[in-house]
């Protein structure tokens, strides 16, 4: 009872926020109410007992990748009239593309129909779902688990190489561990020496 | 520079200033506990202003308006007229406390010694008005005052 | 628990008991707040060789107290222009998040607000959510320097973020458990079991210093409080707020730093057991107080490097967590692995 009420709460939210993200005005605010479809969505899954996939959810979309996108949008001086500008003239094209994809989708499930599928047995409560989902992923799912690692790296090779071009032969760049490096050593010399120049107390000034 | 490097990577460099701070935690501390503790005041030290009277009673300033020619932050106003005995007072000084910047110019500049400031410094003010000083009110300081005023010009008399 | 929930029904009760134990959490973690900012007065006081605030009550002792009631009575503002929902949400967000965490500490072996198994991940997912907070604060009040405060907290605490979280990938390694009561417990055990030797802070040493000075960013906290660096950008995020929503900021906080403290002291220094063997009668005995001790000693920790150390300049702190902290752990990961393989393994 309890759980079917919270169920249709977080279901409620999310579809709501989710809602919004694509019809708020400001960017921010749909970034924004993106969290929050992601946090819902982590409760549903937390109330299905996979506290594993939920609170890598949070941490990885919702703790990293969002702050990131979060970061962007910030930063972004975005013209919400000017987008607007073409809505009306763009709406059929956009219309048609997607109707294509309801189409599609709905296609893909007419010949394949939905099984519905009874929850799989909760296996032994003694052992944490992450255990479980650990030992699957590093037997059973070794190479999968590699190959998508791999994916990823090469992923963010390619996002540094990117990036990295130091093309411009004449830009500045710091080097902090030199920087930091840095002592009085060839920097600051200590002489010692006389003065060159005596001083001396005028006797007229002290007379005065 | 591997030396440097291991100085570095085991934190060595921050283990010497935290010994710093530890032992500053450790010395006696310097704070001088306000109402209740102070500290000595030099004899030229400027504060509140005050307007000094000859031992006979007579009022010193004979509104030359020096004064108000050096006062930097102009808080000091003056209006002058003459007395019956041919003498030359003042009707109105003014010192604007609010305006003024404390810097002993005025005590500098006056010939006969009348404005000066004491080292009273514990004074406030509840309304806006209350830091404008009028004559009465700067001689009432004086009067009040003179024996500490006196005291501290002759401290301060063989170095002017 | 059992006789309220025969006094008000199952459910009923169940509620009344979690929100009496919530209570027994959070009154005295917030006194402990009250008296943490004290402390840091006092001891930052001492180290600048005077005595900081000793005029509210005996030794200052009210302060916290006093503070509290100035904070409650001043006016809160809100700039204008600013996006007001997110303005005034935004500290909710961050003291919400910064209390959520206490939800899974364990205090004893038996006493925590909820027994959850993955209750190490939780305490991660949860601490990456405060600094939507912090960045909202930033963007809601209008403002260059709160703005640019914002910006500056997203990027470091993602950072800061990775280097801790590696950090504990190898406790969790040593431990193989994601549950707090158990990462304790398994210190007491190993091949130098009984006594501090067996804590994990030793063979685990670079990845707890990089936990602790990673947990000091990720707080915000001197020498890495560039995102409220007072000398260039005024107070950062929280520029634009004042009185009650300004002590949300202040107290959530330091709420991190006690959070900080107790993980730093749960996953490294052997939680509450005692540093001396169990033979030893009384002190040899594991109990509340060495957790408590050990957080102290920690948060005494935080607030000496705020005495010693200069602000790091930004991309300097961005290179300290990407490039020195983030090799250093995987390399230390990478020992820890070839080490529990090895027949040197001290942890079976």
């Amino acid at each position: 009872m309890l759980t079917s009420v919270f169920f249709y709460l977080f279901a409620a939210i999310l579809v709501i926020s989710a809602i919004r993200v694509i019809t708020a005005k400001n960017p921010v605010h749909a970034v924004l109410y993106l969290v929050l479809s992601f946090v819902t969505s982590s409760a549903l899954w937390i109330m299905l007992n996979v506290e594993f996939l939920a609170l890598t959810l949070i941490v990885v979309y919702v703790g990293a990748v969002m702050v990131l996108f979060l970061f962007v949008v910030m930063m972004l001086d975005i013209d919400v009239e000017a987008m607007r500008k073409g809505f009306w003239r763009n709406l059929p094209l956009a219309a048609i593309i997607g109707l294509i994809i309801v189409v599609e989708m709905i296609a893909v499930l007419v010949t394949k129909p939905l099984v519905i599928m009874s929850a799989p047995e909760l296996a032994n409560s003694s052992v944490s779902n992450s255990n479980q989902l650990g030992f699957v992923l590093y037997t059973e799912y070794s190479y999968p688990v590699e190959l998508a690692s791999i994916i990823l790296l090469v992923g963010l090779v390619i996002a540094v190489a990117l990036t990295l071009r130091k093309t411009n032969k004449n830009a500045k760049y710091q080097n902090i561990s030199k920087q930091i490096a840095v002592t009085h050593i060839g920097r600051v010399e200590m002489i010692r020496m006389k003065p060159e120049v005596e001083f001396k107390l005028d006797e007229k000034e002290i007379a005065e | 520079m591997i030396k440097k490097f291991f100085k570095t990577f085991f934190l060595l460099e921050l283990l010497q200033g935290l010994r710093v701070t530890w032992r500053a935690m450790l010395t006696p501390k310097v704070t001088i506990q306000y109402p209740e503790e102070k500290t000595p005041l030099s004899p030229r030290f400027r504060a509140l202003h005050a307007l000094r009277r000859y031992p006979n009673g007579e009022e010193r300033c004979i509104g030359c308006k020096l004064c108000e020619a050096v006062c930097p932050a102009l808080a000091i106003t003056i209006d002058v007229h003459e007395r019956d005995d041919g003498t030359r007072r003042t009707t109105r000084y003014d010192i604007d406390l609010v305006k003024c910047i404390f810097c002993g110019f005025c005590e500098e500049a006056c010939p006969v010694d009348a404005i000066v400031e004491t080292d009273i410094h514990e004074y406030h003010g509840e309304k806006r008005g209350d830091l404008h000083y009028t004559k009465e009110m700067l001689l009432a300081i004086g009067d009040k005052y003179e024996p500490i005023i006196a005291k501290n010009r002759a401290m301060d008399h063989k170095y002017r | 628990m059992e006789t309220l929930q025969n006094l008000l029904g199952n459910n009923l009760g169940y509620f009344i008991w979690y929100f009496v134990v919530a209570i027994i959490i959070v009154v005295p973690l917030t006194l402990f707040v009250a008296y943490l900012t004290f402390a840091e007065r006092r001891i930052l006081g001492f180290m600048h060789a005077r005595l900081g605030a000793n005029r509210v009550g005996p030794y200052g002792l009210l302060q916290p107290f006093a503070d509290l009631l100035k904070f409650v009575f001043k006016e809160l503002l809100t700039p204008h222009k600013a996006s007001s929902a997110a303005f005034s949400l935004s500290p909710l967000i961050v003291l919400i998040c910064a209390f959520l965490v206490w939800a899974v500490i364990p205090f004893s072996p038996e006493f925590a607000f909820a027994h959850v198994n993955a209750s190490l991940l939780y305490v991660i997912a949860v601490s990456s959510l405060g600094v939507y907070g912090i960045v909202l604060a930033g963007w809601s009040g209008n403002s260059k320097y709160s703005f640019l405060g914002g910006v500056r907290a997203s990027a470091q605490m993602i950072s800061y973020e990775l280097a801790m979280g590696f950090s504990l990938v190898g406790v969790l390694m040593v431990s193989g458990s994601l549950n707090l009561v158990d990462i304790v417990n398994q210190q007491a055990h190993g091949m130098l079991a009984g006594s501090l030797f067996s804590w994990n802070f030793i063979p685990l040493f670079p990845l707890f210093l990089v936990y602790l000075i990673s947990g000091v960013a990720e707080t915000n906290r001197a020498p890495f409080d560039v995102c409220e660096g007072e000398s260039e950008i005024v107070a950062g995020f929280f520029v634009e707020y004042s009185g009650t929503q300004f002590a949300l900021f202040m107290l959530s906080e330091y709420v991190n730093m006690v959070t900080i403290s107790i993980m730093a002291s749960i996953m490294f220094l052997g939680g509450w057991l005692s540093p001396f063997p169990v033979s030893w009668g009384f002190i040899g005995a594991s109990g509340f107080g060495w957790l408590l001790i050990k957080v102290c000693i920690i948060l005494f920790g935080f607030i000496w490097y705020r005495a010693t150390f200069p602000r790091y300049r930004y991309d300097q702190i961005m290179r300290l967590g990407w490039k020195v902290f983030l090799p250093v752990t995987l390399v230390w990961i990478f020992v820890m692995g070839a080490w529990m393989v090895s027949p040197l393994n001290i942890w079976k």
